[in-house]
């Protein structure tokens, strides 16, 4: 188990999580959301991280936003530890997160017109990311007017406009229904593919994790931990097919039982 | 459409333009009015045919025009100084935990206590000028739109403001790019509660006691009973009402139409 997770990776490490704790104080005592956790993440890295509810598994998200300060132990990205949010940590919501009174464009020159970018190139950065995400026709459209998965499109082209170091995202498409779900797991896999960057992603979702990750980290509940951390060799470019393999679905298999395992735990 | 109206007069209906509506029912309630005044309420109730030529008269003498300005004057003014202090209050409360601690409880106590009731205090103090009455509708709406104002910063959705930090927000920026805009619907709900308040007061300083004022104008006329001119300024109060709050959700509709669901 442990032998995986410290295979050594081609790349750089990016980020390291360094025996990190966290303790929520709540009317009914203390609780360990997480504990004694270690985890190396590569350069260009994507990292699948699935566990029963109450895993913690967005506390160590919060924790390498910044949004939350460990109770003990670090976490470094390029060396440098990280105290407080900063734009090199992109976070995609679950909620999405847009901000309602601003266009689509708005909402993704959002970042950038606090790095105070030129308004040309602002708009051209922009463009770029509204087209990639194939929302061309609706970038003078208010949120309201969009669906929630063009919405969960929004937030990852403002994510990505401002270039950040590691990309964090907090079950992106958990609220989308299956289709939608499908079309912008397979995007969100081609943007990774085209324009390599660090991605740290939650789910609730088995098969979503294998499709998109290059290493499936399992976690357990109360306390929060790592369990496990599993390779996914599955060579790119993944595509809908990829998921009728059965190499694919092995691996599934097997991550599976150990996460059905973690939620018997928790349900105890 | 839930039911397919099947009838003839259904379709026709169906067909019917809002606007039309609106002038049956304005005919209807006036046919309602005349037809209560004809009864033996019409002692007290004057009709609305009687209402119009004391309008006529009121209006030509210029006598409506003095009183409508002089209720404007003070409602608009005292309505006016309490968005300016409310709104900066209401934003500090919500931003700074010092303040919220200190004010809260006091702003919670007074709204309670309806402005009637502290009417003579203020006018002992200030006399009955005008200075009396655009204190009294400035306190009771203030209180009103500061609560609300207040409760709008308080309920701005914390994921918008991670979501913004993440993308190198500082606190500055927060404020102006994020609490600011959000908060924007419960300001211009405020207002309009302010203003109900505004005019609710208004009517009740006048009442108490003033030279010139629609207020003033229904308390004399009801002293000689001259009911035609109490019922003109029962209207020309809820037109102007009327009009006022129509300016307001117009302004909603314009200047916050992002809104998934319109909060009132």
């Amino acid at each position: 188990m442990a032998g995986s997770a410290e295979r050594i990776m081609s790349g750089q490490p990016k980020v390291i999580v360094n025996g990190v704790k966290k303790v929520f104080q709540s009317s009914r005592g203390e609780v360990i959301a997480l504990n004694n956790t270690n985890l190396t993440i590569h350069n260009n890295e994507f990292i699948c991280v699935v566990g029963p509810s109450g895993c913690g598994k967005t506390t160590l998200l919060n924790i390498l936003a910044g949004l939350d300060e460990p109770t003990l132990g670090e976490v470094t990205i390029d060396g440098k530890s990280i105290h407080g949010p900063s734009s090199e940590r992109g976070v995609v919501f679950q909620q999405y997160a847009l901000f309602p009174w601003l266009t689509v464009r708005q909402n993704v020159e959002f970042g950038l017109r606090l790095k105070k970018i030129s308004k040309g190139e602002r708009k051209s950065i922009a463009e770029k990311y509204i087209e990639s995400v194939g929302l061309k026709d609706f970038a003078n459209a208010f949120p309201k007017e969009l669906s929630g998965g063009m919405k969960q499109r929004v937030a990852i082209a403002r994510a990505y406009a401002v270039n950040p170091k590691l990309l964090l995202l907090d079950e992106p498409f958990g609220a989308l229904d299956a289709q939608t779900r499908t079309q912008l797991q397979v995007e969100l896999l081609k943007t990774w593919e085209k324009e390599q960057k660090t991605c740290f992603f939650i789910t609730h979702d088995v098969e979503e994790a294998v499709l998109l990750a290059s290493r499936v980290v399992v976690m357990s509940a109360r306390p929060g931990r790592i369990k496990t951390i599993i390779d996914i060799d599955l060579k790119h470019p993944r595509t809908q097919e990829t998921r009728m393999s059965k190499e694919f679905n092995d691996i599934k298999n097997e991550i599976w039982s150990q996460v059905y395992e973690e939620y018997l735990e928790a349900k105890k | 459409m839930i039911n397919k109206p099947t009838t003839k007069f259904g379709q026709i209906v169906e067909k019917m333009d809002g606007r039309v509506f609106l002038l049956i029912s304005l005919i209807l309630g006036l046919l309602t009015w005349q037809a209560v005044s004809m009864t033996s309420a019409g002692a007290v109730f004057a009709g609305p045919v009687d209402t119009f030529q004391a309008f006529v008269k009121e209006l030509s003498n210029g006598k409506l025009l003095q009183h409508t300005y002089a209720s404007l004057y003070r409602v608009l003014g005292g309505f006016v100084l309490a968005i300016v202090i409310a709104i900066p209050v209401a934003f500090m409360m919500g931003w700074y935990k010092i303040c919220r601690v200190l004010v809260e409880p006091w702003i919670q106590f007074l709204r309670t206590i309806p402005p009637i009731a502290y009417i003579p205090l203020v006018i002992v103090a200030q006399g009955v000028g005008e200075s009396a009455k655009i204190t009294v509708i400035f306190v009771a709406s203030f209180l009103v739109m500061v609560v609300s104002i207040y409760q709008g910063v308080r309920n701005v959705d914390i994921t918008l403001i991670k979501a913004s930090r993440v993308l190198g927000a500082r606190d500055r920026d927060i404020f102006i790019r994020v609490i600011i805009p959000a908060s924007f619907p419960f300001i211009l709900v405020a207002l309009r509660l302010g203003l109900s308040a505004s005019l609710t007061t208004l009517i009740a300083a006048e009442l108490t006691g003033a030279q010139v004022g629609l207020g003033q104008m229904i308390q004399e006329a009801s002293m000689y009973f001259r009911m035609e001119i109490v019922i003109l300024g029962i209207v020309v109060i809820g037109i102007i009402g009327f009009v006022l709050d129509k300016t307001l959700l117009f302004l909603e509709r314009k200047l916050a139409g992002w809104q998934e669901v319109r909060s009132v």
